[in-house]
């Protein structure tokens, strides 16, 4: 599903944290290209 | 609204085909405002994704979907505590939504 893919994540501090969220885009193949943790709008 | 102009011009650089965007926040409304700015602009017409449709699939790592794509033992040790805060069928159900009324449009 997310294999080969570029993966955008915005995390939030009360939610899952950016890079909890970019380690699992990792194990699951993808590229993380931009990673944050706040709040996105 | 930095984040608005920053993924735009990530979109601009690798173009939207191969992108996914994946949210971890915890209030559902706000994920959802973030998944429809990212889909089909920014709906309080602010940010530099005013009148923008990038497009973008939008996933939540709590959606039950996203789950059964991560390694488990990653999973667990990564968004496994927030499981048991929310909702995820819902934020599933929502999500699927948003993505498919992407597709349509």
């Amino acid at each position: 599903m997310f294999e080969g893919k570029k993966a955008i994540v915005l995390g939030e501090r009360d939610g899952v944290p950016g890079p909890a969220i970019a380690a699992c885009m990792k194990a699951a193949g993808a590229e993380v290209i931009f990673a944050v943790t706040e709040c996105f709008v | 609204m930095e984040n608005q102009a920053a993924i735009k011009r990530l979109v601009d650089e690798n173009g939207a085909d191969n992108l996914v965007v994946v949210l971890g926040a915890a209030d559902l409304e706000g994920a959802e405002i973030a998944a429809e700015t990212l889909t089909v602009g920014d709906p309080g017409f602010a940010g530099p994704l005013a009148g923008v449709s990038l497009g973008l699939p939008v996933y939540h790592i709590l959606e039950p979907e996203v789950k059964k794509a991560v390694p488990a033992d990653v999973y667990e040790q990564q968004a496994g505590f927030m499981e048991m805060v929310v909702d995820t069928e819902e934020i599933g159900r929502k999500f699927k939504e948003i993505r498919e009324g992407n597709e349509k449009s």
